[in-house]
C-alpha cells in the first residue's frame, strides 16, 4: 500500500512542541528536483565553495562561536555552573547561616549585602548563588532522559508509520494534554520529594513532546532515496533508524535538548515554588520565591526579585543558546 | 472536508479514552486507603470499611476502571473525597473563572503578538526583528510565576494599580472585574506574547519566500498588497495551531498564576486536591483540563483544514 | 569590462549594459553577473543557455530588478523600452512590472497562491491595470480562451492545484500576457511537465508571440527548446556570456571553446554508445560566485594559453553581418579542438542475441490503493533483458516507470500472478524475503544524489557499507575493495574520505553509481540518473556507465525521459503509458520506425537542438489519472490515429510486429508505416 503525495494540513497532533519555541512546523509541499537557480534558492543552497578540509562541523561550531545570543547564553550558564560546583565555598556568607547579621532581617540591598537578607537574616546572594546546585541537579538530567527517550519513541513513531504511529500517536497525544506540573505535584505528594522522583517524573512527561519533534523530523528523511538504498543492502530496521537516519536528525534533537533544558527548570523552579521541590531552609530558587513572596506586600521585594531573576536568567539562557543552534543549523 | 473531520474526530475520541486511561491508572498509584485519609486515624475500621465501600474503592479495580471511563463520557467526575459535594459543581466554576482570565489574556496576546510577527518578519535580520525575536525569546522563558510575582510587587503593591488577591468580589460587573484580573492577565501575556510571536514571524516568512509571493510581487502589487492579499492567509495556519495548543495549556499550567494572586481558578483547585489527597477532584480537574485542549486543538485544525482548499474540497487530482 | 556584444538601439525592448551583481553570503560579496549585456527588439526571442550556476536565472530575474535580500546590482543598468529599470523609484517599479514586464515560472503549481481561485488572481492582474472587476472578469474569461483552455468559466472556479501542470502553466501565461507586455521572461517554463504537454505549451508560446509584439527573453538549459523558439541565443557561463548569435548558428557551428564542448557532450544526431563516447569538458563547473580569473573558461579550456590568464578577452564579431559574437582570445583556433579529442570509440559490442537472458518480468502488475479506490500502476508487464545489455524505459508521469523500478528490486511487492526472475529462478517479491546473492545481483542508481547519499556518512563509509553487506567481506578486504571500486569508478583516494555535500553532483552521482556496483550485480536498475546533472556533467556519466557495462557485462534497466540519452544508451527501448507497455524494440527500429502513435507523438514532441524537422503530432488533452484508465486502449482518447469503434472497446495485445519489435496497437505495421511516412 503507497500513499498518495497529497498535502496534509499540520494538525496540532503532530507539530512541534509548544514550547520548542525556537522553530516552526514543517509546511513546504514537496517540489521537484531542479539545479538551484532562482534567487531564493540561490541563497539558501549558499554560494560559498567551501574547501575540502573543511569539515561542516566545524564551521558550524565556528558560526554559532560568533553570534551574541550564544556567547550570552553561554556565559550565564557558565556562571551558575560555577556556583553549583563550587556552592558555598565562594559565596560571601554563608547561605543557611541566619545568625550572621543578627537583627539584620530583611535588609534591602546594600554593599555588604547586594541582594539584601531575607526574614531570617540570611544573606540572599549567598543563598542564590547556592540555590543554582539544586536546579542544576535536577534539570539536565531530567531533560537529558526525556530527550533520550523521546528520541526513541519519535524514531519508532516515525519510521515505521501506519498502525503504530496512529496507535503510540494516540497515547502521545493524551500525555501532552496532560498538565505537566500537576501531574509532578501529584507523582511528588505521593512518592517523595527526592530529586530522583523530580528527576523520573519530568522526564517522563518530556518524552511525548520530544517524541512528537523527532517524528517529525525522522518523517521528512524517511522517505529520502538513502534509505530504500539501506533497504536494498537488506539493512535491518534497527541499522536504518539508529546509523541512517538518526545522525541526520541530530540538528533538531541538539536543539530540542536545550530547550527542554529549559523547560525542565522552568518546571523545577514552578514545582519547588508551590512546595515539591527541596524543603527549607535550602537555598532551592523556588523555595526561596515561595518564601518571600510572602512579604512582597509589604515592599519587600527583593528576596522574591533576586531568586526569581536566576530561575529567569538560566531559562533564558538555555533557549538563546537553543536560538542560536537552531539558526545556524537552518542556514547551513 | 467532512472525511477528515469525521476521521480527527474519531481520533480524538480515541486520545480521550486514552486520557482517561491513564489518569485512572495514575490516581490509582497513590498508595493508601481512601477511606482512611479521609475519615482519619482515630475513626473505627468499620466506619472506613463502610465508606470506602459507598465510594466503591473496595470494587476490584477493572469495575472501578469501567465507572471511570463511562463517567468521563458523561461528565460525572463524582463527589469529592473534602466537601462531599459533586466533583462538577467544584470544578466547572473554578473553570469559569480561569477561563475569564485566559480570555481576557489572549484578548490582548493574539493581537498584538501576531501584529508584532509580521513586524518582525517584514525587517526580516534587521535590529528590529532581533529585538523582537530576542523579547520574545525572553520573556517566554520567564516562568509565569516569576513574571507574576514581579508584576504583583510592581502593579500592585508598588504602584496600587491591582489587586494582591485577584478573586473579584461576587456580583461585580463585568468591567468591573477588569482591574482584578488585568494584572494576572498581563502575566499571562507575557509568558505567551513571545511564542505567538515568533510563530507568526516564521509563517510569514515561510510565505515572504514562497514563490507565489514572488510572482504577485511581479505582477506589480506593493509590498503590502501582497502581505494582505497574499501571504496572510496562508501565513497564518502555524499560528493558529500554536495558539490553540497555548489554550488548551492554559487551563492546567497558570497553576503559578493563580498561586501568586489568590485566584480560585482550575489550577489552584488542582493544587488544592493534589495536597488534600482530594482525587475525585484532581482527577474530573486533570481530565477537563486534557478535554479542553483537546476540544480546542481539534477546533484549530478543523479550522485549518477548512482554509486550506484542497482539503476542503476533498478531491485530489 | 564594458564591450557590448550588440550596441544597444533606443528601440530595443530589452537592454542589459554591462550588468554586474553581487550576492552578499555571510558577509562576503560574491559576483553572480560579471558585466553581462544584450539586446533584445521588440518582437524577438533571445534565448540564455548556460549549466547551473551559469547566472541565467539571476539576469532573468535582474531584468525585472527582482532579487532575493542578499543580491544587489553593483553597476551597470537595465533598459526596457528606453525606461532606466536600475534607476526607478518603487512606484515606477510597480507600475513597470504591471504594465510594461512580465514573468512566467518555472513551477507553475507554486507560482500560484495555493487558496485563491484561478479566477482572483487573473483578475487581479486586470485590476492592476485600472480595469473595473467586472471588465476585468471579462478580459480573464477573453485571456483563457487565448490560452486555449476548454470552458474557462469552469476554470475560474477552481484552484490551482485542481489543474493539471500543463493548465497550470496556461493560467501562468495568461496572466503574464494580461498586461500586454514590451517584455516576457520566461524561466524554464516547461521543465518539470511531461513531453507532451511541454510541446503544447511550447507551441501555445509561438503562436502568442505572433500575436503580441512582445520581445521575449526564454532561459532553458535544453538547448532543443531554445533552437525551437529563439531567434538569438546567448551562451552563459560562470556570469558571462561567452558567444551570441543567431541560434541556428551557434549550435550548427559554435565558435566559443566552452559552446563547442557542450554541444559535443550531448549525444547528436542519433549518435549510439556504439560509435563513439560523449565528449566530456575537463574540470567542474564553478560554483555560483566564485572567484574566476579573466577568461571565465580558462581553467577548463584546451586552447588556453598564457594570454588567456592574463588578459580579459575580448569581444570579437564572427562573420560579416554583425550578429554574432564570441568572447576568446583564440576563436581561429576552433577548429583544432574538434581534432583535439578525436571521437573515442568505447569498446563495446552490442549484445548479441547469443547472450543468455538475465531477467525476466512475466505478468508483473502493481496496484496501489489509495483512499478506498484501487490505482493500476503496472498492468501486466512482459519483459526480458539480456547479459549486457541496456533496455531503456521511457514513459510520462503515470506511466508507471517509476513503479516499475521498484517493483523490480522488491522495494514495492508486485501483485499475485506476476513474478520477477533472475537467471531463470523466481525471486521474492519482496526484498527482505530476498537472499543476499539475489540482492546484491540487484542494484538501484537513483535520480537525485542529495537524497541517494546518507550526508552524514563519508564516502568511504558508504561503499564500505555496501561491500561488507552485499559480499559478507569485512575488514582488511572489504577496504581494500573499496579502494579498487574507486579506483574503476575514477574517484580519488582523496574523495573517500569526504562527505556528499563536499563533492561536486556529478561526483556525488559516481559514488551512487560506486556503491551500486559494490557486490558486482548482474542488474542495475537507473532511475533517471542523469536527470538532476547539466549537461557536460551527465555526459561524463554515460560514459562511466557505458564502460562499466562493458567491463562487466552488467544489464541495465534505464529510465529516462530524455530521448537523446535513451537513443544513445539503450540496446532496446520500452515505452511505457498508463502502466502499460506500448511499444519494445531494438532502439533503431524504435526510432526509425514505424511506431505505436504514443510513441510517434513523443518523438515528435521533443525539440532537438539539430534542429531536424519532426512531424508534429499533437495530443489533446491531458494525460488520463492511472485510477481511472479508459476502457479499451488506455491511449485512445488522445490518440491522432484512433479507429472509432474499436479501439475504445477491445484493448490491443501485445504482439510482435516485426523480429524483436513488439506493439500494442489495433493499427497492422503497413498501415502505420504508411500513415507516418507521409508526415
Amino acid at each position: 500500500m503507497s500513499d498518495s503525495e497529497e498535502f496534509v494540513p499540520q494538525p496540532a497532533e503532530i507539530v512541534s512542541t509548544p514550547g520548542a519555541d525556537v522553530y516552526m512546523p514543517n509546511t513546504t509541499i514537496s517540489g521537484t528536483a531542479v539545479p538551484p537557480n532562482t534567487p531564493a534558492e540561490i541563497e539558501l543552497s549558499g554560494a560559498v565553495q567551501v574547501s575540502e578540509r573543511q569539515q561542516a562541523r566545524r564551521e558550524n561550531w565556528r558560526l554559532i562561536r560568533r553570534r551574541p545570543a550564544f556567547i550570552v547564553g553561554v556565559f550565564i550558564v557558565l556562571v551558575w555552573t560555577v556556583c553549583a560546583v563550587l556552592g558555598d565555598r565562594i559565596t560571601p556568607h554563608s547561605p543557611l547561616d541566619f545568625r550572621v547579621a543578627g537583627n539584620g532581617q530583611h535588609l534591602s540591598p546594600r554593599a555588604s549585602y547586594p541582594f539584601g537578607t531575607d526574614e531570617q537574616g540570611r544573606d540572599v546572594l549567598s543563598r542564590v548563588m547556592a540555590g543554582a546546585r539544586d536546579v542544576l541537579k535536577v534539570a539536565p538530567l531530567a531533560a537529558l532522559l526525556g530527550v533520550f527517550f523521546g528520541v526513541i519513541l519519535g524514531m519508532v513513531m516515525g519510521y515505521f508509520g501506519r498502525w503504530i504511529d496512529n496507535v503510540l500517536g494516540r497515547i502521545v497525544e493524551a500525555f501532552l494534554a496532560l498538565p505537566v506540573i500537576l501531574l509532578a505535584l501529584l507523582a511528588v505528594s505521593t512518592l517523595g520529594h527526592s530529586p530522583t522522583v523530580v528527576i523520573g517524573v519530568v522526564a517522563a512527561l518530556f518524552t511525548p513532546v520530544v517524541a512528537r519533534t523527532v517524528r517529525s523530523a525522522v518523517l521528512a528523511e524517511r522517505d529520502l532515496d538513502y534509505v530504500t538504498s539501506a533497504k536494498l543492502r537488506g539493512e535491518s530496521s534497527a541499522f536504518v533508524m539508529f546509523r541512517e537516519i538518526l545522525p541526520n536528525v541530530s540538528g533538531p534533537i541538539i536543539v530540542e535538548l536545550t530547550v527542554r533544558i529549559g523547560y525542565a527548570v522552568f518546571t523545577v523552579a514552578t514545582l519547588s515554588f508551590l512546595g515539591a521541590g527541596p524543603q527549607p531552609p535550602s537555598p532551592d530558587w523556588g523555595a526561596q520565591v515561595s518564601e518571600g513572596f510572602r512579604n512582597i506586600s509589604a515592599d519587600i521585594w527583593w528576596t522574591t526579585f533576586f531568586p526569581a531573576a536566576a530561575i529567569a536568567s538560566l531559562v533564558i539562557a538555555a533557549n538563546l543558546i537553543a536560538d542560536s543552534v537552531q539558526s545556524v543549523l537552518e542556514a547551513s | 472536508m467532512g472525511r477528515y473531520v469525521l476521521r480527527r474526530l474519531a481520533s480524538a475520541v480515541v486520545t480521550l479514552w486514552v486520557l482517561a486511561t491513564i489518569v485512572f491508572l495514575m490516581v490509582n498509584v497513590i498508595p493508601g486507603n481512601v477511606g482512611r485519609s479521609v475519615l482519619g486515624p482515630f475513626a473505627l475500621k468499620e466506619d472506613v470499611a463502610r465508606y470506602n465501600h459507598q465510594i466503591g474503592t473496595d470494587r476490584p479495580l477493572i469495575s472501578q476502571y469501567f465507572t471511570s471511563i463511562r463517567r468521563v463520557f458523561t461528565l460525572d467526575f463524582g463527589d469529592s473525597y473534602k466537601s462531599q459535594s459533586a466533583v462538577t459543581k467544584i470544578i466547572f466554576p473554578a473553570l469559569f473563572r480561569s477561563g475569564k482570565l485566559a480570555l481576557l489574556a489572549f484578548i490582548i496576546t493574539i493581537p498584538i503578538s501576531i501584529a508584532a510577527g509580521i513586524f518582525a518578519a517584514r525587517r526580516q535580520d534587521k535590529v528590529t526583528d532581533r529585538v523582537v525575536v530576542n523579547a520574545g525569546l525572553a520573556t517566554s522563558s520567564i516562568p509565569d510565576f516569576v513574571t507574576a510575582a514581579v508584576l504583583m510587587s510592581f502593579f500592585c503593591v508598588h504602584w496600587k494599580l491591582g489587586h494582591v488577591f485577584a478573586d473579584p468580589p461576587s456580583g461585580t460587573s463585568v468591567v468591573g472585574q477588569l482591574p482584578y484580573l488585568l494584572t494576572p492577565a498581563l502575566a499571562l501575556v507575557v509568558a505567551y506574547f513571545g511564542y505567538i510571536a515568533r510563530m507568526s514571524r516564521a509563517g510569514v516568512i515561510n510565505g515572504l519566500q514562497a514563490d507565489y509571493a514572488r510572482t504577485a510581487t511581479m505582477k506589480g502589487l506593493s509590498k503590502g498588497a501582497v502581505m494582505r492579499k497574499h501571504i496572510l492567509r496562508n501565513a497564518l495556519a502555524p499560528t493558529i495551531t500554536v495558539i490553540s495548543v497555548q489554550i488548551g495549556y492554559l487551563f492546567g499550567g497558570i497553576v503559578g498564576v493563580e498561586k501568586v494572586f489568590n485566584y480560585h481558578g482550575l489550577g489552584s483547585t488542582m493544587l488544592s486536591a493534589v495536597t488534600s489527597h482530594d482525587i475525585p477532584v484532581l482527577q474530573g480537574a486533570v481530565l477537563l483540563v486534557g478535554i479542553i485542549y483537546m476540544v480546542s486543538t481539534l477546533l484549530a485544525d478543523v479550522f485549518i483544514a477548512f482554509l486550506n482548499p484542497r482539503v476542503r474540497l476533498e478531491t485530489s487530482r | 569590462m564594458s564591450a557590448t556584444f550588440a550596441a544597444p538601439t533606443a528601440t530595443a525592448a530589452l537592454a542589459l549594459e554591462d550588468l554586474e551583481v553581487v550576492y552578499t553570503v555571510r558577509g562576503i560579496d560574491r559576483v553572480v553577473l560579471r558585466g553581462v549585456s544584450f539586446s533584445i527588439a521588440p518582437g524577438e526571442a533571445y534565448g540564455l543557455v548556460g549549466e547551473s550556476g551559469c547566472g541565467k536565472s539571476t539576469t532573468a530575474y535582474a531584468a525585472l530588478r527582482y532579487l532575493p535580500r542578499n543580491g544587489k546590482i553593483v553597476s551597470g543598468h537595465v533598459l526596457v523600452a528606453g525606461d532606466d529599470v536600475t534607476g526607478m523609484t518603487t512606484a515606477q517599479l510597480l507600475r513597470f512590472r504591471a504594465t510594461e514586464a512580465s514573468m512566467v515560472y518555472q513551477d507553475p503549481a507554486q507560482a500560484m497562491n495555493p487558496s485563491i481561485k484561478i479566477g482572483r488572481q487573473l483578475i487581479e492582474s486586470y485590476t492592476l491595470l485600472g480595469q473595473s472587476k467586472s471588465d476585468a472578469k471579462k478580459s480573464a474569461l477573453e485571456a483563457l480562451g487565448r490560452v486555449r483552455i476548454a470552458d474557462p468559466a469552469r476554470v475560474m472556479d477552481r484552484y490551482p492545484f485542481q489543474l493539471s501542470g500543463g493548465m497550470q502553466q496556461r493560467v501562468v501565461i495568461a496572466m503574464a500576457l494580461a498586461c500586454d507586455p514590451k517584455l516576457l521572461v520566461l524561466d524554464e517554463p516547461t521543465t518539470g511537465l511531461d513531453a507532451t504537454v511541454e510541446a503544447e505549451v511550447l507551441d501555445l508560446v509561438r503562436v502568442l508571440r505572433k500575436e503580441s509584439n512582445a520581445a521575449v527573453l526564454l532561459i532553458a538549459h535544453n538547448l532543443g527548446i531554445i533552437r525551437s523558439l529563439c531567434d538569438r541565443v546567448g551562451v552563459m557561463y560562470a556570469g558571462r556570456i561567452v558567444e551570441e548569435g543567431p541560434s541556428h548558428e551557434v549550435f550548427d557551428n559554435p565558435q566559443h571553446p566552452y559552446t563547442v564542448g557542450l554541444l559535443r557532450s550531448l549525444p547528436r544526431h542519433g549518435v549510439r554508445k556504439t560509435e563513439r563516447a560523449l565528449a566530456t569538458i575537463p574540470g567542474i563547473l564553478p560554483l555560483i560566485g566564485s572567484d574566476l580569473p579573466t577568461c571565465v573558461f580558462v581553467d577548463r579550456c584546451p586552447l588556453a594559453d598564457d594570454v588567456c590568464r592574463t588578459v580579459v578577452p575580448p569581444v570579437v564579431p564572427v562573420g560579416t553581418e554583425g550578429l554574432r559574437y564570441t568572447r576568446c582570445h583564440h576563436p581561429d583556433r576552433i577548429p583544432e579542438l574538434v581534432e583535439a579529442q578525436p571521437d573515442v570509440p568505447i569498446a563495446i559490442l552490442a549484445p548479441s542475441e547469443a547472450n543468455p537472458e538475465v531477467l525476466e518480468l512475466t505478468h508483473l502488475s502493481k496496484t496501489f490503493r489509495q483512499r478506498s479506490v484501487d490505482v493500476p500502476a503496472l498492468v501486466d508487464v512482459d519483459l526480458q533483458l539480456a547479459e549486457g545489455e541496456t533496455l531503456g524505459i521511457v514513459g510520462e508521469s503515470g506511466s508507471g516507470k517509476s513503479t516499475l523500478a521498484k517493483t523490480i528490486l522488491g522495494i514495492e511487492s508486485a501483485d499475485d500472478g506476476g513474478a520477477v526472475s533472475l537467471d531463470g529462478n523466481t525471486v521474492a517479491p519482496n526484498t527482505s524475503s530476498r537472499s543476499t546473492d539475489d540482492k546484491r545481483a540487484m542494484q538501484m542508481v537513483f535520480q537525485n544524489p542529495d537524497s541517494a547519499l546518507n550526508r552524514s556518512w563519508s564516502v568511504r563509509r558508504i561503499l564500505m557499507r555496501s561491500v561488507e553487506k552485499l559480499t559478507g567481506v569485512k575488514g582488511d578486504a572489504a577496504n581494500a575493495r573499496v579502494e579498487a571500486l574507486a579506483a574503476h569508478l575514477r574517484l580519488t583516494p582523496r574523495h573517500l574520505d569526504l562527505k556528499p555535500r563536499q563533492l561536486s553532483g556529478g561526483l556525488k552521482q559516481r559514488v551512487a553509481i560506486a556503491r551500486a556496483f559494490a557486490g558486482d550485480p548482474r542488474i542495475v536498475v537507473c532511475d533517471e540518473p542523469t536527470s538532476a546533472l547539466d549537461v557536460s556533467v551527465q555526459a561524463a556519466i554515460l560514459n562511466l556507465l557505458a564502460d562499466l557495462q562493458a567491463d562487466e557485462k552488467t544489464s541495465y534497466v534505464f529510465i529516462t525521459h530524455d530521448m537523446g540519452v535513451v537513443r544513445y544508451l539503450a540496446d532496446r527501448i520500452a515505452v511505457m503509458y498508463l502502466g502499460r507497455i506500448q511499444e519494445v524494440g531494438p532502439t533503431d527500429d524504435v526510432f526509425n520506425g514505424p511506431n505505436h502513435p504514443y510513441t510517434e507523438a513523443l518523438l515528435s514532441a521533443i525539440p532537438s537542438v539539430d534542429g531536424e524537422p519532426t512531424s508534429r503530432i499533437r495530443l489533446e488533452g491531458e494525460i488520463p489519472s492511472p485510477a481511472n484508465p479508459p476502457s479499451g486502449c488506455v491511449f485512445h482518447p488522445r490518440c491522432p490515429r484512433v479507429i472509432h469503434g474499436v479501439c475504445e472497446v477491445t484493448e490491443p495485445p501485445l504482439l510482435e510486429v516485426a523480429p524483436g519489435h513488439a506493439m500494442r496497437c489495433h493499427i497492422p505495421i503497413e498501415e502505420l508505416r504508411r500513415l507516418q511516412s507521409k508526415t
